[in-house]
């Protein structure tokens, strides 16, 4: 196990350095801040100072040598725009996004799981049929303008809730959080459905073809001869083997909610993490960007490392190598 | 065992084949399951229909929307159904600038699908040779290769294309090496798997003690034996792509306004959607829509025709 854990986190460590040196080489080559930052009325004096400021007139390795010094010590930059240390910048925006989408899993799993375990149970009636249309159409619907189509519905034609921000938020251990107060869940509503709208669909599927598959194995047959009621079949031993592959997708699905909450964030001003990184990325903000790169790799390497241990956890056949 | 069953129903079709010269080709054997699958039928006269708007587009439409001299800023936010100072009706309405949006969403399914199916294409190659090498070399180069896979596709493909497009700039190429990089290694992996079965096959063993060499046996027995998992992949990454592209050109880091594809239609309309003037975003959407669907169902289907463990 600990050499398992030791690897992971080698293998952590190769991706962010490959991928900080690919993005920060990346983005010397296009585009300069300076340009983007000064007034066009700027004097060629208050120029140089600007890029003395930022140390961009070093070369670039130097400039990356100084950006992983810095790093290691948890420093990854100031931003251009904001002056603030990047990584506070994003650290104040991350619980409004990951608020977002834990709430937008949540709601993909209560409504997704019994849907599938119905579409599998019984493929071939209406409802399990209208079931599977109904999620060709949630894979289909575009984030960002079934989004549209909500505020548009929800908001500006009948009113019933707020189309942008988060509304009131409660201090919970000096973190903002919206889900304990009244506005504060009318507000998240629209933005956590839109976000979970392509997870539900998702979920869906997996939990019907799980329990399709499993339903024919022997060990239903043998559950059935010996009498066991269809129900504690179903909740028992198909629901269990099912989780295994839901337990994956989660996981994988977790990071790419939070990846995807850009586009929620965008639509609904949702002040996350994402709608920042959309806003370094027009202003070429490196730092922001290099360092949003970093946290979202660390993020996503310790969420797949959960999914891994759970998988074991929850598969005994499922053995943790360190290759 | 299951594989098994795969290969064949694929390739014979499941019972007529009896003399290899015979045999009916595998694509007419599942166009014709297609095309009886009502579902699915739908969904390939809709694509065909879009593709040939698509094509078609500049004899279609009745203005070409970036001619900048055949706009009058006096047909401004007309709503669907509208006559212009001309004469001309405006079916679907009209833009801010008094673009026809019927027009306007012609040539951008243009744009949409160019770039969904040339990033398809290009990822289904790089995907596929990789793919087929990892299985073939095995070992090393092979474990390196899907560490590769592991990692990329542990990253969710919109942040992958929002680094590598806030790096590269906008344009056409741009974004479609963007999503050739987000997607190679779906490809890659789902060959792979299919390929390692194949490797282990008798016909495989066949060729190789006739002494054929590598290169043959990869490209000539192995390939086609792996393209049915491949077929039903590639119909979803291209839907995949199209909306990826209109996700990024909405977010405003696609394509240039210069280029305008289904997603940047719906991002100008995106501010006067507040004020009540929908269809400046929601039409060129319910575009987007339909061919994405229409794309789904047509892969849906042929995961049910090509895996027959979902039969029944």
């Amino acid at each position: 196990m600990s050499g398992y854990l030791f690897s992971r986190l080698l293998q952590t460590a190769v991706t962010l350095f490959v991928m900080s040196v690919l993005v920060f080489g990346g983005l010397h080559m296009v585009g300069n801040p300076v340009d983007v930052l000064l007034s066009p009325t700027a004097t060629p004096a208050e120029r140089l100072e600007v890029i003395k400021s930022f140390g961009l007139d070093r070369p670039v390795w130097e400039q990356y040598w100084i950006f992983l010094k810095n790093a290691l010590t948890g420093n990854l930059g100031n931003s251009f725009v904001f002056n603030q240390p990047a990584l506070d910048l994003i650290l104040q925006r991350m619980p409004a996004t990951l608020e977002l989408a834990a709430a937008a899993l949540l709601m993909a799993l209560v409504l997704g799981i019994p849907l599938g375990i119905y579409a599998g149970l019984k493929p071939n009636g209406w409802f399990a049929k209208s079931i599977m249309t109904f999620s060709i159409l949630g894979f289909s619907l575009p984030t960002f303008w079934i989004g549209l189509v909500m505020i548009m519905v929800f908001a500006v034609q009948l009113g019933w809730l707020p189309s942008s921000g988060r509304g009131d938020t409660v201090d919970v251990l000096g973190v903002p959080v919206s889900i304990f107060t009244m506005d504060g869940l009318a507000h998240l509503a629209l933005p956590a459905f839109n976000l979970a709208l392509f997870k539900i669909s998702l979920v869906i599927r997996i939990t019907r073809a799980g329990v399709l598959e499993t339903m024919q194995l022997d060990f239903v047959r043998f559950a059935r001869a010996k009498g066991l009621p269809e129900k504690r079949i179903v909740t028992v031993h198909v629901l269990k083997n099912t989780l295994i592959p839901l337990i994956t997708v989660i996981g994988l699905e977790l990071g790419s909610l939070i990846a995807f909450a850009v586009v929620t964030e965008t639509i609904f001003a949702w002040p996350g993490m994402g709608k920042l990184i959309i806003d370094a990325i027009a202003v070429l903000d490196r730092p922001v960007i290099l360092a949003y790169l970093m946290i979202t790799v660390v993020m996503f390497s310790l969420i797949n490392l959960a999914v891994d241990i759970l998988y074991s956890v929850v598969d005994p056949r499922v053995r943790l190598e360190g290759n | 065992m299951t594989d098994l069953s795969k290969t064949t129903s694929v390739h014979t079709g499941g019972k007529t084949d009896k003399s290899r010269s015979h045999s009916v080709s595998p694509f007419r054997i599942i166009m014709g399951k297609l095309v009886r699958d009502p579902l699915a039928l739908t969904g390939l006269v809709i694509v065909s229909i879009l593709v040939l708007a698509a094509v078609f587009a500049p004899v279609i439409a009745p203005q070409d929307p970036y001619d900048l001299a055949q706009l009058d800023i006096m047909d401004g936010r007309l709503a669907p159904g509208a006559e212009s100072f001309t004469g001309m009706t405006y079916l679907l309405g009209t833009d801010d600038q008094g673009r026809d949006l019927f027009s306007a969403i012609l040539y951008g399914l243009r744009t949409s699908i160019l770039v969904g199916v040339a990033s398809a294409a290009i990822a289904l190659l790089i995907g596929a040779a990789v793919g087929l090498l990892s299985a073939y070399a095995g070992g090393r180069t092979d474990a390196f290769l899907m560490r590769v896979v592991d990692i990329q596709l542990s990253f969710p493909a919109i942040l992958v294309a929002l680094i590598l497009l806030a790096v590269l700039g906008q344009g056409v190429d741009k974004i479609i090496l963007a999503l050739v990089v987000t997607q190679w290694a779906y490809y890659a992996r789902t060959i792979r798997g299919s390929a390692l079965v194949e490797r282990k096959r008798a016909y495989v063993d066949a060729a190789r003690s006739m002494a054929l060499p590598d290169r043959r046996i990869l490209f000539r027995h192995i390939l086609p034996n792996c393209l049915a998992p491949l077929i039903v992949v590639a119909t979803m990454r291209v839907a995949y792509a199209i909306m990826l592209e209109a996700t990024l050109s909405f977010l405003g880091i696609g394509l240039p306004v210069t280029e305008p594809s289904l997603g940047l239609l719906v991002s100008n309309g995106f501010e006067y959607m507040l004020s009540g003037d929908y269809w400046i975003s929601f039409f060129p959407g319910v575009a987007l829509l339909i061919l994405i669907v229409a794309i789904n169902l047509i892969g849906d289907s042929l995961r049910d025709i090509l895996n027959p463990r979902r039969e029944g």
